[in-house]
């Protein structure tokens, strides 16, 4: 099995008609991904061509995509400006799974637009200025490279989606049964918590690769989270020891702030709580091949 | 972007947040005109600096007169607070203080809420009293999508056991200031003190506002706020070229793609330069593209760095190709020519990755050494700053 996403995932992408969501519907449909339908009002009716004999219908609202295709997730690229509006809409729609790419999004609106998907219950949301998820061979909603790994039996949950990639690359001969960006902004739908959780109770998925970085307590709490709630072995690692005081690192969230936010604190917590967390990626998909191999 | 007292002061009035007159000033002479203009028998002369701590600095002063103002004017323009040079004061009304409370308005990142933070103990260090005494500090959650109505405003004075007759005076002064916090797309709103002046008034005396620069395409006048004095030029030639660039005190310049990735890269660099005593001396993020100009531009910026002896080029190739990364490489390198001095130590992976590698192995340059792993590249470019 694997999380959130599915071989009977059927995805919509809000956004399609632009040069990002034209670039990358193209990669998800490359990547065998089921997807079935574009948003755009001022486009609908029409349809969009991609290569490899995929016709794709374009619909005035996520409500109609859905009533059409049956679609359950929506992959959001339109710009920071309308991106509050696209997953308000998505929301509205009662959309299972939300996933928004946009990076830039000011914090106002995706506190609004994540505080209106908690109070009506229905829809997950994942991002945003995330890289999406994959479940290898199955589905990918968002922008991962699909041709990195293949399936296998390791989950993978990261606020950044180079070290996702660099991860799934270091950890190529075990694979995923699903990799996910959260996301690197200071509010995110789904947390570190959340993809745990779910790891957890995934059948297929033997051991987690959490990866952290500089900013907000995200990890501490992921730590202790574990250590009550988890069963299987869990491996992390967290950038950003080098980061000064009070600087934002390309991440609008990653930010240490006084001595909040250290890396430092992330990993003594992560340790605490019987997390090996190593010192660099190669270490951390060292770490976790390992305690692979001892299952075996 | 944290804003200076006056800017927080002037966007409280702008929201009809009850402030007292202040004015800028940048030097001596102008605080005694502004000293003037604001005829209150008392001013305070209060260096504008963005960090805490003024008071015990020295860099905040009584004046009795306009004159007096321009002499604590001239004593605290260009004092150095932990590392801030003064540029500007604040000539600031004088003002009976009768009593001092704290309020604050924050993202909460855990709940992924907003934190109204509020105690009738104000004017000291909060962070000291929420650890002494968290019970004199009330945290009420605040709904994004409500924000601070009377409702809410009346439960956080209760919460923080303001008396009936001063909490009924707060509560409309937190509405406005959720104004702010909302109107102006901030992600914090602190007024540390929020007074109640002798005859009963209550005033945001000082106030700390941090603003979401992700929203500034919908507020024009918030990049007049920016002080161009106080940017690093190093970081200011990188933001022209819309380059994500932190400068850090070291000799190890690092360019990679994705913020994860390029964090990551200054902490292994940092470990691998503990043996050769070398730091990072940057960080750059270039994005998802990674064109010839992009990397030139790139290069550009950190080779301004007197201190960089050597560069790390650390990219894996996701969306982007190793090839276009290399021909950036490439074009960047013909493009520096001669002033391209200092060795460059390159890892490629991913994406297109034979393709990238084998344009630089056929390119040849001197000062381009290439690495096949991430560690392995940390480690050369180290000796490589180090001399070795």
């Amino acid at each position: 099995m694997s999380i959130f996403l599915d071989e009977n995932s059927k995805v919509i992408v809000q956004g399609m008609t632009g040069s990002e969501g034209m670039k990358h519907s193209q990669r998800m449909l490359d990547s065998g991904t089921a997807v079935v339908g574009g948003v755009n009002p001022r486009k609908a009716g029409q349809s969009v061509s991609f290569e490899g004999g995929h016709e794709v219908p374009v619909f005035g609202s996520v409500a109609e995509a859905m009533e059409a295709t049956g679609a359950n997730v929506s992959v959001v690229f339109v710009p920071p400006a309308f991106a509050k509006s696209a997953a308000i809409e998505a929301i509205d729609a009662e959309i299972p799974l939300l996933v928004v790419i946009t990076e830039g999004i000011p914090v106002r609106d995706s506190a609004e637009f994540f505080t209106y998907a908690r109070s009506k219950g229905t829809t997950r949301v994942i991002g945003p200025n995330c890289p999406g998820l994959i479940s290898p061979g199955k589905s990918n909603a968002g922008i991962t490279p699909a041709n990195i790994t293949g399936p296998g039996k390791l989950g993978l949950v990261s606020k950044s989606g180079t070290l996702t990639y660099q991860m799934m690359y270091e950890l190529a001969d075990i694979g995923f049964t699903t990799a996910i960006g959260i996301g690197g902004d200071p509010v995110i739908g789904t947390t570190h918590i959340d993809a745990l959780e779910a790891f957890e109770n995934d059948p297929d998925t033997v051991g987690v690769v959490m990866i952290g970085e500089i900013g907000g307590d995200a990890e501490e709490r992921a730590a202790a989270y574990i250590k009550d709630n988890m069963s299987k072995p869990v491996v992390g690692y967290v950038a950003g020891f080098t980061a000064p005081e009070g600087k934002t690192m390309g991440h609008a969230g990653a930010i240490v702030s006084g001595s909040a936010g250290t890396a430092q604190a992330k990993k003594e917590a992560l340790e605490a709580a019987g997390v090996k967390v190593g010192k660099t990626p190669t270490e951390t998909a060292e770490l976790m091949r390992e305690i692979v191999k001892g299952l075996a | 972007m944290d804003l200076y007292e006056y800017q927080a002061r002037d966007l409280f009035e702008k929201h009809g947040v009850p402030v007292l007159g202040g004015v800028v000033a940048e030097d001596p002479a102008a605080a005694k005109a502004a000293a003037q203009q604001l005829g209150t028998p008392v001013v305070v002369v209060k260096a504008q600096v963005k960090t805490g701590g003024r008071g015990k600095a020295g860099g905040v002063k009584i004046a009795k007169s306009p004159e007096e103002a321009e002499a604590k004017a001239a004593e605290i323009l260009g004092m150095d607070i932990k590392g801030h040079t003064v540029h500007q004061v604040m000539i600031a009304a004088g003002a009976d203080i009768a009593e001092e409370f704290y309020f604050s308005l924050l993202l909460d990142r855990a709940n992924r809420t907003y934190l109204a933070m509020c105690s009738v103990e104000g004017g000291v260090e909060i962070e000291q009293l929420a650890v002494e005494r968290p019970e004199a500090l009330a945290r009420v959650a605040v709904d994004p999508t409500v924000g601070i109505d009377e409702a809410k405003a009346a439960e956080i004075v209760e919460a923080a056991r303001f008396d009936a007759e001063t909490g009924a005076k707060v509560a409309p002064v937190l509405q406005k200031l959720w104004d702010v916090y909302r109107e102006e797309d901030a992600t914090l709103v602190e007024v540390n003190p929020l007074v109640k002046t002798g005859e009963g008034e209550i005033i945001a005396l000082d106030g700390k506002v941090t603003l979401d620069e992700n929203a500034g395409f919908r507020h024009e006048d918030h990049a007049a706020l920016v002080d161009s004095r106080t940017e690093d030029p190093l970081e200011a030639k990188a933001k022209e070229f819309d380059l994500n660039y932190v400068k850090l005190d070291g000799e190890v310049g690092i360019i990679g793609n994705g913020a994860g990735l390029v964090m990551s890269t200054l902490d292994v660099v940092a470990y691998a330069g503990e043996e050769h005593g070398v730091k990072p001396a940057n960080f750059l993020d270039i994005g998802g593209g990674a064109s010839a100009e992009v990397m030139a531009n790139g290069l550009d910026v950190i080779l301004g760095d007197e201190q960089v002896s050597a560069v790390f080029v650390n990219v894996f190739g996701g969306i982007t190709a190793c090839d276009a990364v290399a021909n950036g490489i490439v074009g960047a390198l013909q493009k520096l020519g001669d002033q391209a001095t200092k060795p460059l130590v390159v890892r490629l992976d991913g994406n297109k990755v034979e393709e990238g590698r084998k344009i630089l192995a056929d390119f040849a340059h001197p000062l381009v050494t290439q690495a096949d792993t991430m560690d392995g590249g940390a480690a050369k470019v180290a000796a490589a700053a180090a001399g070795k």
